[in-house]
């Protein structure tokens, strides 16, 4: 379906999750993270963000014990800025799907 | 000289492809050779069931040789390690085994040791997995003696084998708790690191009144950063505690030992695998199955018996020199057990969440997504099925290793 986020008008999933990687822009970050409670992103926040891009574009998995050994970013750190649902979040500001189990 | 077909690991995957390749390499040219550390067999989707006492342990334990052809070359010894640019494994007795052609087949492992304080005095006290024989034998002892109190029931990461097995252990305790006529005096509490029980939009929206249904509690997004066996209870990275006085945990799954010591794994020590082809990222003479891939698919059976047909096929096509097939689609079907002598029935892929529709065929008796009795007797049924057909690579009717797309 389609959403407009950030004056801009995007393909999203039912859950709001972007379906094209290539439709995000730093302004729908930042719309995306207002509205998942996550407030203005920061410099640690954008690195987080970055990450997780460049590991979806290389078709890498997304797990928090990946995030965790990133270097990047602790696992701890990572719910600080992310409060609540660390990789459901950051996934979603990311502009990437959302883990999910199989079901 | 024959040439040599190894594969390492005789569980599920394996046994299935050295069944199949039995019938297609002509004994003359090939040996199949299987080595595994265990001489037994064990149906894994039996654990499930025995700490309830519904199986006991001669109905989910066969004797591994029993399941292969006589022809293959059984060999019952620890791998040290896998040494691919030699074409060599190496026993942990010292001896090599060489080879021309390599299936890696060794599954994965639970890791509780992965989790800061879930290996300690209390494990096996009130701390119990249910992922290999010896947890759920000791976990149906101590369900046993349970009375009341808390209940929790834990994923700690993905990927796990059979990941909607904790899902199911959850269901099928409020049964039995219920059954025994203690479920008032017990909460039951589902713990996971995800974003729901179910994550997948078509399954949250029919399925997650299960759990209210059964008032079985439900904590998500919970990483542990500990377990506290002082305080008995899990720790989450954020500082949010649960409280057990019964944990039954999912830990950490990784791939065989031996997968890191032959270098060959990621993190996990899983193996870079094309999720296609089947055939590993760094060797073309090598080819990885079932749990032990990478793929982003479910680490299940059915997986590793629909890609074992892609597999067989890819085998013959590398020794003709032919191109692989790109055949499979991540193609998963199971059954899940929801308590009250139901289950359900899912079937999906890489492309496709599970969604609702009629198995086998389009048409057939039962139904996708959807709780039923003939679902639940489907899953008793399937271990003949296991035994008989599946492991021995004959074919089952109306079930394609391609997954039929959704109809609607």
């Amino acid at each position: 379906m389609k959403k407009t986020i950030a004056g801009k008008e995007v393909d999203v999933n039912e859950e709001g999750y972007l379906t094209n990687m290539s439709e995000w822009n730093e302004q729908i970050a930042a719309e995306i993270a207002a509205e998942e409670g996550v407030g203005t992103l920061t410099d640690a926040h954008n690195k987080v963000l970055q990450y997780l891009r460049q590991q979806q574009a290389a078709g890498v998995a997304l797990t928090i014990r990946g995030v965790g050994k990133s270097g990047v970013v602790t696992i701890k750190e990572l719910y600080d800025l992310f409060p609540g649902g660390p990789l459901k979040k950051s996934s979603k500001i990311a502009g990437i799907p959302k883990p999910v189990g199989c079901i | 000289m024959k040439k040599n077909l190894l594969i390492l690991g005789a569980g599920t995957a394996g046994t299935m492809i050295a069944n199949l390749m039995n019938r297609r390499l002509p004994a003359n040219d090939w040996q199949i050779t299987v080595v595994d550390r265990s001489d037994a067999h064990l149906y894994q989707p039996g654990l499930l069931f025995l700490p309830f006492g519904h199986y006991s342990e001669t109905d989910i334990v066969r004797k591994t040789a029993d399941f292969l052809p006589k022809r293959v070359v059984f060999k019952q010894a620890e791998i040290d390690k896998v040494e691919p640019d030699a074409d060599g494994v190496i026993l942990t007795d010292g001896t090599t085994l060489s080879y021309d052609l390599l299936v890696i087949a060794l599954g994965c492992r639970t890791a509780p040791e992965e989790t800061m304080g879930m290996l300690g005095p209390k494990w096996g006290e009130n701390i119990h997995d249910f992922y290999t024989l010896d947890g759920a034998r000791r976990l149906r002892e101590k369900l046993e003696t349970v009375k009341s109190g808390r209940v929790v029931v834990h994923l700690n990461e993905m990927p796990v084998k059979c990941p909607v097995a904790p899902l199911e252990f959850v269901f099928l305790a409020d049964t039995y708790f219920r059954e025994r006529g203690i479920r008032d005096a017990i909460t039951l509490t589902y713990v996971t690191p995800l974003s729901g029980a179910f994550t997948k939009p078509k399954a949250a929206k029919k399925l997650s009144h299960l759990l209210t249904d059964k008032s079985i509690e439900l904590v998500t997004d919970f990483v542990v950063e500990q377990v506290d066996q002082e305080g008995d209870k899990l720790v989450c990275y954020d500082g949010r505690e649960v409280h057990y006085d019964l944990l039954v945990t999912t830990p950490t799954n990784m791939g065989d030992a031996a997968v890191r010591r032959s270098g060959m794994g990621d993190d996990l020590d899983f193996i870079p695998t094309d999720k296609h082809t089947l055939q590993s990222k760094t060797h073309r003479n090598v080819f990885v199955i079932g749990d032990a891939t990478n793929l982003p698919a479910s680490k299940a059976g059915s997986v590793a018996h629909f890609e074992s047909e892609t597999l067989a096929e890819n085998l013959m096509r590398h020794i003709g020199g032919m191109p692989l097939l790109e055949d499979f689609d991540g193609h998963s079907n199971c059954f899940i057990e929801s308590g009250d002598g139901k289950a359900l029935l899912i079937d999906f892929n890489y492309e496709h969440e599970p969604h609702e529709g009629n198995f086998p065929f389009s048409f057939g008796p039962m139904k996708l997504l959807e709780e039923s009795r003939l679902n639940h007797l489907g899953k008793l049924a399937f271990r003949h099925v296991y035994w008989n057909v599946l492991l021995r690579g004959l074919p089952m009717p109306g079930i394609s290793r391609h997954k039929k797309p959704p109809t609607w």
